[in-house]
């Protein structure tokens, strides 16, 4: 019976919840769940009862011979997993595989049969041991195995029951590309097994024919021997079909698999399994995968069959294949490069990597306008698109955490409740599922107990909502659909017909596409540092993926377009070697996220110095920004540091922050290299657009500069020397005296336009408490942002720029004034504001045209003032 | 002004030294607050062609014709084929089909004429081995030929062929033509202006030369048409005559001495001494009532009506103006070998006439030679509150060197090409931004929203 308090509160809830809800507060989705402070009084104590020091990834396999056994961890190093029990834990996970993955002879069915499986994704917990997993199955094959199969799992393991619950989805997304490309390449490897066992074979059958015919012609009746012969020979014939039979099971895999299958990701991996399976089989004489095909050929010319004797050895006496035998080397490797950067994403603590992600999202939204002082966040899906298109390459799939986040709440309350009904005798329900009152009985009982665990497609059956195919569209809907669709149809077309370029399919990189990673240093969430350096933006999450390559490719090479470069390394792989492979391929990939590339590097966050010994993208110690690189946060944050300096030292900061901000190229003069730079570097973080490899600004200019680098560049370091030269340089700056504004640093002055704004002095006052810069840096980041969000409100406020008839040029321009007016800013900040507001005009109309960002180039005609210390 | 850049080192710009007028960073009637620089010649680009109300054609001593995009700054096409500089260009507009199409008409030292189609890039038409290069082109619209002038002047009809030409004059040749009424062409050749008649008897055309006329002192430097009745020739030292279009007698004769005031002390020997150059009438434009002459480093602006001057400026520039076009409501725009463009405005002078301006005007050495026989000065107002000044509104600053000539798209903007092999289109920053919200909204509509 309701009780009547019950239904006031329903009723309250449906007729005036939404009426309620604060328009200023932030989406649901995006908000930080609080710290539960009445259950642990510190939040960082959470994983000191657990055996290992932090979060690791077991690969754990059930051996047909020795049962459950742990097979690698990642890392890989003893100290993390301390004391835990690997063995027992490898038993745990792998005693709750809930594939029903039957292999060999099905009834009604005269030849084994193969069963694609889909891997199974399990949260399991082990209150006792204080270690909380993501336990992902898979089957590979292996035709020496008991039923062809060998059961595998990755799990990621975790002190932290919350983080396993609310990265379910993401670490589920994660593993899958890591399972799925160990079964890609199990799928080639068990394919050229086969071949292989059916050449044997076949030599085998040809073998005992010669010496049935023998016995024939020699005793001329039917012997014992002669009929053993006859039944061993029909032994091989049955044998042979039966594997050519498997052959064509593992060879048509994707078409059966596609029908069960409809998310888009996926698709994309099958379809380019299909032809590098297809590929491996068939001998298409493709040049595109050549190098399978030389490989194989190779293998097959060089490969002499083997008599197989009737009765084969059992199977305790042989050697099992190694999971590295299992899945080809180059497939093999690249997953444990995968899973490393998994276990790189998922390092900290969970609300550090809820709030990055968060973080990301908000970011992914604002493409309109995170291009003028955020690190440009959108680039990676833009390359993704013209790679694409550019080179007929498969596309690489992209994870949208704007989409995943979406649901990630809906996600893991159900997965909660599921989590509760699956199993009654579960005591600790989490702290944070609001139904566990309920359903909880007995708390002790289950102390020893697995603590509860769920299967992924246990769960499908329960909750039809949360099956893998709803996941992924509500995954996907963060992208914009026309994405889905372009990547959709171009897989239809893919499968329709093979393209020229087929370079990358089937190589290994491939089925990790760029998926927002998040590597971080768990020590960073601790705050041990004050600080983080690890700010999440977006471009962290693919920081990743240079991890190995950084070091076998000059950046320099990389920095270039990556379209070009893509294209340059496709035609490359044509002639590639198979060795090689695996290593062109990871490099494409960083090609595409050379960016993160250089700031690998940068990770460590205790070491200041330590990037630099390392760092492509940095030789000096002035300046740890040189042109032509890789602009990382990491340097910007730096740059706070300088900047703080500046704005101390320098009584007229505030005007020279004007000049950039309001689109005035300045020009920093000195004859000390070091002492321009650092102070280029110092104001780097004031101008807009700055690019991403900070295209806007030169560094070091030693030539007189010309017209056309004035559109270029909007902060420029220039030598200034007593020479012939020089003199020429000191021509050019006066002639274009009016566009510039000039910061002579050995005699200490500014020659450039009043201003005589409040919102510079907040930006840059001199007497700031702030110490850090860093902090100062996201100081500076917030004023921008505020900013930003006027140039945003002024760009796209339809009423203040559409003019009223075809002459009303002058009614605009008053317009347009009353508006930054009543947007709070003096005559100069609407300087700003308007500087701002075109290049988010530019930005949006011209897209993302590389190269041609700006065209033009913008003055006004204002007096210039000299400013001195 | 930078000096406290140079420290002790003197200020070698020669540009602040012999400044004639300074305007300042302050304009505010400039409204060019937008530059775009279009690259692609690899030598001095000299001429500057419109084709219509977005394109315009660009040549130069590279030889080759670069087709633009006034509007985005795209190059549109290259026009390849010549292989020595450009002497003269000019657009073609011709009737195909109902539609007129606009080509080009290029000559180039390598003693080529070619014929283009801005449309696809493609050389229509291409005459080699003249017997000079062509320096000269004018195009007669009326009867759909077009002539070239070198050392001799030829008539083309439109499919290219030659239809007659005149015998060699002299090495100098025709420097510049202009088309007069009733089929007459005036030629300036030398110290010459030599009037041609076009006889067209069907499909045939003879030239004829029909009068020498012989008034300039030294080498005639441009000339033009002013208005129907009226064509104007300005020569190296600084005469200036307008002739009358139907009979070819002289209308009015200024002599532009440029005679130093008393005054001026020393920098007087200096200027003196470059008086001849500094006369050369290098360029003439004209509405049909105003005209400007660019007489050296000047502007002398000169009422055709009224014969008289309305305003001059003797200084306008720092070096020698190179061309010179006059806009509506007395706006006038000036380039010159310095680099710069300027802008300037007539403007009436305050009615106690000033002191310095009047001194001004007696040391202008400016005297009516009384004309042989037609139009005795008839109104011949005080001349003094006729006279207007000249301000300097704005100045365009962008190339390095000289800026040779330049071509105005309206609000769309404005075109200068220059020595440094640049070329800048000048826009009106504020129109700009409004012009990008507009098609920002567009593409918005188009977009369905961000």
């Amino acid at each position: 019976m309701i009780g009547s308090p019950d239904v006031v509160a329903f009723t309250k809830e449906d007729d005036f919840g939404e009426l309620f809800s604060d328009p200023l507060s932030l989406p649901e989705e995006f908000s930080v769940p609080l710290f539960n402070h009445a259950a642990h009084a510190n939040p960082w104590t959470k994983t000191s009862y657990a055996k290992f020091s932090k979060d690791f990834i077991l690969i754990s396999e059930f051996s047909e011979q020795v049962g459950p056994q742990p097979l690698l961890t990642i890392p890989s190093d003893p100290k993390v997993c301390g004391t835990f029990d690997l063995n027992y834990f490898s038993l745990r996970i792998m005693s709750v595989d809930y594939q029903a993955s039957f292999v060999g002879h099905p009834p009604g069915s005269n030849y084994p049969k193969l069963n694609f499986v889909e891997d199974s994704k399990v949260v399991l917990g082990d209150s006792k041991e204080g270690a909380f997993a993501y336990v992902h199955h898979l089957t590979l094959y292996d035709l020496e195995a008991r039923g062809f199969v060998r059961p595998f799992c990755m799990a990621y393991i975790s002190a932290d029951e919350r983080k396993i619950m609310q990265q379910f989805q993401e670490m589920s997304s994660q593993f899958s590309k890591a399972s799925e490309c160990l079964k890609m390449g199990n799928r080639k490897a068990f394919a050229n097994e086969l071949e292989k066992k059916l050449k044997d074979l076949e030599y085998t059958r040809s073998v005992l024919h010669k010496e049935a015919e023998l016995q024939k012609t020699n005793s001329g009746c039917y012997s014992t021997q002669a009929i053993e012969k006859a039944n061993e020979l029909a032994n091989v014939e049955k044998s042979i079909y039966e594997h050519k039979d498997l052959l064509r099971q593992i060879t048509s895999y994707p078409s059966r698999k596609r029908k069960d299958m409809d998310f888009v990701q996926c698709e994309m991996e099958k379809a380019t399994e299909i032809s590098a399976v297809d590929d491996t089989l068939t001998c298409n004489s493709d040049n595109a995968v050549k190098s399978v095909e030389t490989e194989s050929d190779n293998r097959k010319s060089t490969y002499t069959p083997q008599f197989i004797k009737a009765k084969s050895a059992k199977c305790f006496d042989k050697r099992l294949k190694t999971l590295e035998e299992l899945c080809e080397t180059n497939f093999f490797h690249q997953t444990l490069e995968q899973l490393n950067l998994v276990e790189k994403s998922f390092r900290g603590d969970l609300s550090f990597i809820y709030t990055s992600q968060i973080n990301r999202a908000l970011l992914t939204k604002q493409r309109v306008t995170s291009f003028l002082f955020e690190a440009e966040s959108d680039w990676i899906d833009e390359t993704s698109k013209n790679f694409k298109v550019s080179s007929n390459t498969p596309p690489i799939p992209i994870l949208n955490l704007s989409g995943e986040l979406m649901n990630l709440e809906s996600y893991t309350t159900s997965v909660d409740v599921d989590h509760i009904k699956q199993s009654g005798e579960s005591s600790e329900v989490p702290a944070e599922s609001s139904t566990s009152d309920i359903t909880q009985e007995t708390s002790e009982a289950a102390d020893t107990e697995t603590k509860g665990s769920f299967s992924s497609e246990k769960s499908i059956e329960t909750f039809g909502s949360v099956s893998p195919s709803n996941l992924q569209s509500n995954y996907f809907e963060g992208l914009e659909r026309s994405k889905v669709s372009t990547t959709s149809s171009y897989e239809d077309q893919k499968v329709g017909k093979m393209s020229p370029h087929r370079t990358s399919e089937g190589s290994p990189a491939e089925v990790f596409g760029n998926g927002h990673l998040v590597p971080m240093d768990s020590a960073c969430c601790i705050g041990q540092d004050g600080f983080i350096y690890e700010e999440p933006t977006p471009e962290i999450a693919q920081e990743c993926c240079g991890d190995t390559v950084v070091n076998q490719e000059p950046l320099s090479l990389l920095h270039g377009d990556p379209v070009l470069q893509m294209d340059y390394i496709l035609e490359d792989s044509t002639l590639l070697g198979s060795p090689n492979k695996g290593l062109m391929f990871s490099e494409l990939n960083t090609s595409v996220l050379s960016e993160e590339a250089a700031r690998i590097n940068i990770e460590d966050v205790s070491d200041s110095t330590s990037y630099m010994s390392t760092s492509t993208s940095s030789d000096r110690a002035a300046s740890p920004f040189t042109y032509g690189s890789v602009l990382t946060l990491r340097q910007k944050k730096k740059a706070g540091h300088n900047a703080l300096r500046f704005i101390r030292q320098y009584p007229f900061a505030h005007q020279a922050i004007f000049c950039l901000l309001s689109g005035r190229t300045l020009v920093i003069l000195g004859s000390d290299e070091g002492t321009v730079r650092k102070l280029v570097n110092a104001l780097l973080i004031y101008v807009p657009n700055l690019g991403k490899y900070g295209e806007t600004v030169q560094p070091w200019l030693s030539t007189p500069f010309q017209l056309t680098d004035l559109q270029r560049w909007k902060l420029i370091g220039l030598q200034r020397a007593f020479s012939p030269a020089g003199s020429s340089i000191l021509h050019s700056l006066n002639r274009y005296s009016r566009y510039i504004s000039i910061l002579d640093c050995d005699n200490k002055t500014l020659r450039c336009p009043p201003y005589k704004g409040i919102l510079i002095n907040h930006m840059a006052d001199h007497r700031t408490q702030i110490k850090r810069g860093s902090t100062y840096f996201l100081h500076v980041q917030s004023l921008l942002t505020q900013l930003t969000a006027k140039a945003f409100l002024y760009t796209f406020c339809h009423h203040i720029h559409l003019p009223m008839d075809m002459n009303d040029q002058g009614s605009v321009t008053s317009r347009r004034t009353n508006f930054l007016l009543q947007l709070g800013c003096t005559v100069e900040e609407s300087k700003i504001v308007q500087y701002l507001s075109e290049l988010i005009k530019t930005h949006c109309i011209q897209g993302h045209l590389k190269g041609v960002n700006k065209s033009f180039f913008s003055f006004d005609y204002t007096t210039s003032y000299l400013y001195k210390i | 002004m930078l000096r406290w850049i140079l420290g002790a080192r003197e200020a070698q710009g020669t540009v602040e030294k012999s400044a004639a007028l300074f305007i300042g960073e302050e304009q505010p009637k400039n409204c060019f607050t937008e530059m775009q620089v279009l690259k692609g010649h690899f030598d001095i680009v000299r001429f500057l062609v419109q084709i219509d109300d977005l394109r315009f054609a660009s040549a130069g001593d590279d030889g080759l014709v670069l087709i633009w995009n006034v509007e985005t700054g795209e190059l549109l096409l290259d026009l390849r084929g010549h292989t020595q500089q450009i002497t003269a260009m000019t657009s073609y507009a011709y009737v195909r089909g109902g539609n007129t199409h606009t080509a080009l008409i290029t000559a180039s030292s390598d003693r080529t004429l070619s014929l283009w189609d801005p449309d696809t890039g493609h050389r229509v038409q291409n005459v080699s081995d003249l017997q000079s290069s062509v320096k000269c082109l004018l195009v007669l619209d009326r009867l759909d030929t077009w002539v070239s002038g070198g050392n001799e002047l030829c008539v083309w009809n439109k499919d290219f062929e030659l239809q007659c030409k005149t015998v060699h004059h002299s090495d100098t040749g025709i420097s510049a033509m202009v088309e007069l009424p009733k089929n007459f062409i005036a030629a300036a050749m030398d110290r010459e202006i030599v009037i041609f008649k076009l006889n067209v008897s069907g499909s045939d055309i003879a030239v004829m030369a029909m009068r020498h006329l012989t008034d300039h002192q030294d080498t005639i430097r441009s000339l033009i048409n002013v208005n129907d009745g009226l064509f104007a020739s300005g020569s190296h030292i600084g005469e200036l005559i307008l002739w009358d279009s139907l009979n070819w007698t002289i209308q009015a004769y200024e002599h532009i001495l440029w005679e130093e005031s008393a005054g001026e002390g020393q920098s007087e020997v200096k200027l003196t001494n470059q008086k001849q150059i500094e006369r050369s009438i290098q360029h003439m434009s004209s509405d049909g009532e105003l005209l400007v002459a660019a007489v050296g480093s000047g502007l002398y602006v000169y009422n055709v009506a009224l014969k008289s001057v309305v305003a001059y400026r003797r200084l306008a520039h720092d070096s020698n103006v190179l061309h010179t076009m006059l806009q509506e409501d007395g706006h006038l725009m000036s380039c010159s070998a310095d680099g710069s463009v300027r802008m300037w405005e007539l403007l009436d002078l305050p009615l106690p006439a000033e002191p310095a301006s009047s001194g001004l005007f007696g040391m202008f050495g400016t005297f009516s030679r009384s004309s042989k026989q037609v139009c005795p000065p008839t109104k011949k107002l005080p001349e003094v509150s006729s006279l207007r000044s000249l301000e300097l509104t704005g100045d365009l600053i962008g190339h390095s060197g000289a800026v040779q000539m330049f071509v105005s798209f309206k609000e769309k903007g404005l075109v200068t090409c220059s020595t440094d092999h640049l070329l800048i289109v000048w826009r009106d920053g504020e129109l700009q931004s409004q012009l990008r919200s507009l098609a920002l909204f567009h593409k918005l509509e188009q977009n369905q929203g961000l």
